[in-house]
């Protein structure tokens, strides 16, 4: 694709779909708050109030206080980075090894592509979030366990879209010329293959990462992972969710919201992405 | 260009544009022809001259982007373009039937083939339930398939794909249609296979006094099988001639490079002659004869309108000013 | 019916590949196993004497044989929680967890492949549209969330659902005799429709608020599903052969659309058997899932493994199911195998 086609492509696909330019305003505001989180959030998200416990959402607490009085605000942002961060490392690292695996079982084929391609079945056989679980548990309950669980649950859809892309790739004119040229196998994957498929492949880091996101939070929800009094989207809904049938909303909503929008403009931004890629497959 | 009398199948002065995003496509204009009963009418053109279009419409089955500016398809009388849905549903597949191209994709991939011709018998006739395998069979044997009870179980994946169209006009067949449109029948099929096919096709409407409108872009298919051609050209019909005629005398510049792009058994690879030039873009202006752009006939009366339907003997018409 | 013999052999490979797994896993356990199950109280005698009881000392594949043998005969291990065989204790819940599973299955596929039918046979419409936001905004809740708002809403807002503390309020009613284990099964067996009411009236706000995650994806294929069969060329033979607008939309494009629905579903199970341990969480549900979590939450290995073992093994059998109604539907795929 020329440059000139890529931008009128880009122009079409954020000029058509205006859901994709919010998600991406969204998504840089969601980063920043992960990286300045401290700094813009108006509240110690630590600091405990005795006086001011369970405050509805005011003016002085815009998203109202948890049962330590505590700012819920201040507590979502400075979250944004572990929740964040737990799922883009999550899911660069699966997407790095997946690619490495995917590309080496489709262009070698044979008993490499065998045994890869049986460890992925393998991880498929599973219920990937039961999965999760199991993995934490073995390993204990960590942050760096949940985000290695997360990297094995997503690990096999990378790798397997590696894999087919790669040996389609393959046989193509451009790799054979390279071949011919008296190219390795791993300067003709290396330099010609895999540049070839990164544009597909970020899409569906594009398209993971909001699952990625699902799955740390849910472990988080069910107390694996991150502790109290961490902030963290999952592991404050979850300590919300007592106060429901007590009727304080706030303490589970807020942080849920945020939860639900991250994951919303990261499927939102995969769409745009692979419209932008590949027209055709528009659906 | 007036029959004597009623033709089976009549269309008159056919307009007919697609409304896409990306403007208006002007896919026939002002199109003129009949079928009479028992007669093989071949469509001949290249590839988006309209020639599939003008097909669905006959059987009122356009896209949904389409919409018809103006002119009639008459078949029997019925307006096919404004009757009722169901009276169109009740006429299609029962009096007017339709065989295509890649006839593999256009069986039902998970239904035994036995079944389809059944669903077409069941709907149209007044089979009873426990005669309908056995009429399906019928239909089957009728098209000369070997071994048809066990054909009958089989699925389109387990059949070639001169097999499959064989099942395709058992099925169209089926109810013993006055018209039947095959279009482009022969495209995917090797080419013994395709003499066959169109043998079987041939044979099929001289038995039953069904007409056909086959639609094609091999003048040398239509040639070797119709009693008339017709050769569209961007959307416009632009000759019309019985096919000894039309062959031997072409009168249309564009019929007569299409004659010279023929590969016929005396010619060798070398005397073909490709035509120059492409189909215009049916989306913009387009001037009174739209093969101006590529005619070395041309001259500046061609640009008005309308363009006129030149007379050369009682059958055959051809739409230009300057005919060879 | 040979292919179903095929399917079944077919499933081995993934069995052993769900052992070997766990094998490893329970490799991975922090510290060394021998001194875990010892106790606090251990000296190296008691605990090299743990070891040879539990065969570390020996070599990998002859542990592993031991492991695959042990877990063929049941012998799950004791939970150090509950105090009883983690076989008993996955016996007794399961039940539950099924139940709600198969409601939140039967809701899905009620909704979403109407849904996805209507969709298709409208694009660009206001239905079209509506799948579409309902489709996105499905995929973006996370399954404890929907839950818990479900309860706010229904349950604390307006009063219409009953208190989502378990599968019966045992207050008012008493379990029905087990049968089976699922409560509504159970009820009907027994005609104790009151029973039955009250514990379809507790399943609803959970099976809702799990089958909305796995909504999402159902509709989408079938939508898309949908489209590609109205656009293929057999829908455009049998409108020319004039078959009616029903036969043709669903005996002819439905029934090819369900290709790629049934392809999507074995996704959809791992989605449910994963969102069940949440939603179980959520509405204090004595299922599986629960009893992981208080697991994993207080290092119980052998049930967490149990658990895992169980969701795996049901995962398999369900995705066998998938094989051979994919089977049914689709003759190319009987003829392949």
């Amino acid at each position: 694709m020329t440059f000139a086609g890529f931008a009128r492509n880009a122009a079409y696909a954020f000029g058509e779909n205006r859901l994709t330019l919010v998600s991406v305003v969204i998504l840089a505001a969601l980063v920043l708050c992960a990286i300045f989180g401290p700094l813009i959030a108006p509240y110690d998200p630590l600091m405990t109030d005795g006086t001011a416990r369970l405050v509805p959402p005011s003016a002085a607490h815009p998203f109202g206080t948890d049962a330590l009085g505590r700012d819920i605000l201040s507590r979502v942002i400075v979250a944004a980075r572990l929740d964040l961060g737990m799922a883009v490392i999550a899911a660069l690292l699966s997407f790095a090894v997946g690619l490495a695996l995917g590309a080496i079982a489709g262009y070698f084929g044979g008993w490499p592509d065998r045994i890869i391609s049986r460890v992925m079945d393998t991880i498929m056989a599973f219920p990937l979030f039961v999965l999760a679980m199991g993995i934490v548990a073995a390993l204990g309950n960590s942050v760096l366990n949940v985000i290695i669980a997360t990297v094995v649950i997503n690990l096999p859809f990378y790798c397997r879209f590696a894999r087919a892309e790669v040996n389609v790739r393959r046989e193509q004119g451009f790799v054979e010329a390279a071949r011919m040229g008296g190219n390795g196998a791993m300067p003709v994957l290396v330099n010609h293959i895999v540049p070839n498929i990164l544009p597909p492949m970020m899409v569906q880091v594009s398209l993971n990462m909001g699952w990625a996101i699902l799955n740390a939070a849910g472990l988080s929800f069910i107390g694996l992972g991150v502790r109290p009094p961490t902030p963290e989207w999952g592991i404050m809904v979850s300590e919300g969710a007592s106060f429901i049938i007590s009727g304080e909303w706030w303490t589970f909503v807020f942080p849920g919201a945020a939860l639900v929008l991250a994951v919303f403009c990261f499927n939102l931004l995969g769409d745009g992405l692979r419209d932008l890629l590949d027209p055709k497959r528009r659906v | 260009m007036k029959a004597p009398a009623t033709p089976l199948l009549s269309i008159e002065d056919l307009s007919l544009v697609f409304r896409t995003r990306h403007g208006t496509v002007r896919a026939l204009e002002n199109v003129d022809l009949t079928v009479e009963r028992g007669e093989i009418v071949g469509v001949v053109g290249e590839s988006g001259s309209g020639k599939s279009v003008m097909a669905y419409a006959a059987l009122g089955l356009q896209d949904a982007a389409a919409q018809v500016l103006g002119g009639r398809i008459l078949f029997e009388g019925l307006d096919m373009l404004a009757a009722a849905p169901d009276v169109l549903a009740a006429t299609r597949g029962r009096e007017i039937a339709m065989i295509f191209q890649s006839p593999r994709t256009a069986l039902n991939p998970i239904r035994k083939v036995g079944h389809q011709i059944a669903d077409v018998l069941l709907e149209h006739t007044a089979v009873r339930r426990s005669d309908l395998r056995q009429r399906a069979i019928e239909a089957l044997a009728r098209v000369r398939i070997p071994d048809p009870e066990r054909r009958y179980e089989a699925y389109p994946f387990e059949l070639s794909g001169g097999m499959c169209q064989r099942v395709m006009i058992a099925m169209a067949l089926a109810c013993s249609p006055s018209l039947l449109i095959a279009d482009e029948p022969t495209t995917g099929l090797d080419v013994t296979t395709q003499a066959v096919i169109m043998d079987l096709v041939r044979e099929m409407s001289r038995e039953a006094r069904m007409s056909t409108l086959l639609i094609t872009h091999d003048l040398g298919l239509a040639g070797e099988y119709c009693d008339r051609i017709a050769v569209m050209h961007a959307g416009h019909i632009v000759e019309v001639a019985p096919t000894v005629e039309l062959l031997q005398r072409p009168a249309h510049p564009y019929t007569r490079q299409l004659l010279a792009s023929t590969p016929t058994p005396r010619s060798s690879i070398d005397q073909l002659v490709s035509i120059p030039g492409q189909l215009p873009d049916l989306r913009s202006d387009l001037p009174a004869c739209r093969f101006s752009a590529r005619c070395e006939r041309h001259v500046s009366a061609c640009d008005e309108r309308p363009l006129p339907w030149t007379v050369i003997s009682p059958q055959h018409a051809v739409r230009c000013r300057v005919p060879l | 019916m040979h292919f179903f013999w095929k399917r079944l052999l077919g499933t081995i490979p993934s069995l052993i590949g769900v052992v070997l797994v766990t094998f490893v896993l329970s490799h991975a356990l922090p510290g060394d196993p021998a001194a875990f199950f010892a106790g606090p109280a251990a000296n190296a005698e008691s605990i090299a004497e743990v070891r040879a009881k539990l065969g570390l000392d020996r070599s990998l594949p002859v542990q592993f044989f031991h492991y695959a043998d042990d877990l063929r005969r049941g012998q799950l291990g004791n939970s150090l929680t509950t105090g009883q065989p983690v076989l008993n204790d996955l016996i007794e819940r399961l039940p539950a967890s099924l139940e709600l599973t198969f409601f939140a299955l039967l809701f899905a596929v009620a909704v979403a492949i109407p849904l996805g039918v209507w969709a298709a046979t409208r694009p660009d419409s206001m239905v079209d549209h509506a799948c579409r936001a309902l489709v996105s905004i499905g995929a973006a809740f996370p399954t404890f969330f929907i839950g818990l708002l479900f309860v706010y809403l229904f349950y604390f807002l307006f009063d219409i659902a009953p208190q989502p503390l378990g599968r019966l309020n045992e207050i008012m009613y008493t379990a029905p005799p087990r049968i089976t284990g699922a409560y509504t099964v159970d009820s009907i067996l027994a005609g104790e429709w009151s029973v039955l009411r009250a514990s379809l009236a507790q399943l609803v706000l959970p099976s809702v608020s799990l089958g909305m995650f796995a909504l999402a994806p159902i509709a989408r294929i079938t939508r898309a599903a949908m489209l590609q069969a109205l656009g293929s060329d057999f829908i455009r033979t049998a409108r020319a052969s004039g078959l009616p607008a029903r036969k043709i939309l669903f005996s002819y494009a439905l029934r090819n659309a369900m290709l790629p629905v049934t392809n999507v579903l074995g996704m959809v199970f791992s989605f449910l058997l994963g969102g069940s341990v949440l939603i179980e969480q959520v509405y204090g549900w004595q299922g599986v899932g629960a009893y992981a979590v208080n697991a994993v939450i207080s290092s119980d290995y052998a049930a967490v493994q149990g658990f895992v073992l169980a969701m795996a093994l049901l995962y398999v059998l369900l995705n066998l199911v998938i094989d051979l109604i994919a089977t049914a539907i689709d003759p190319r795929v009987r003829f392949e195998s």
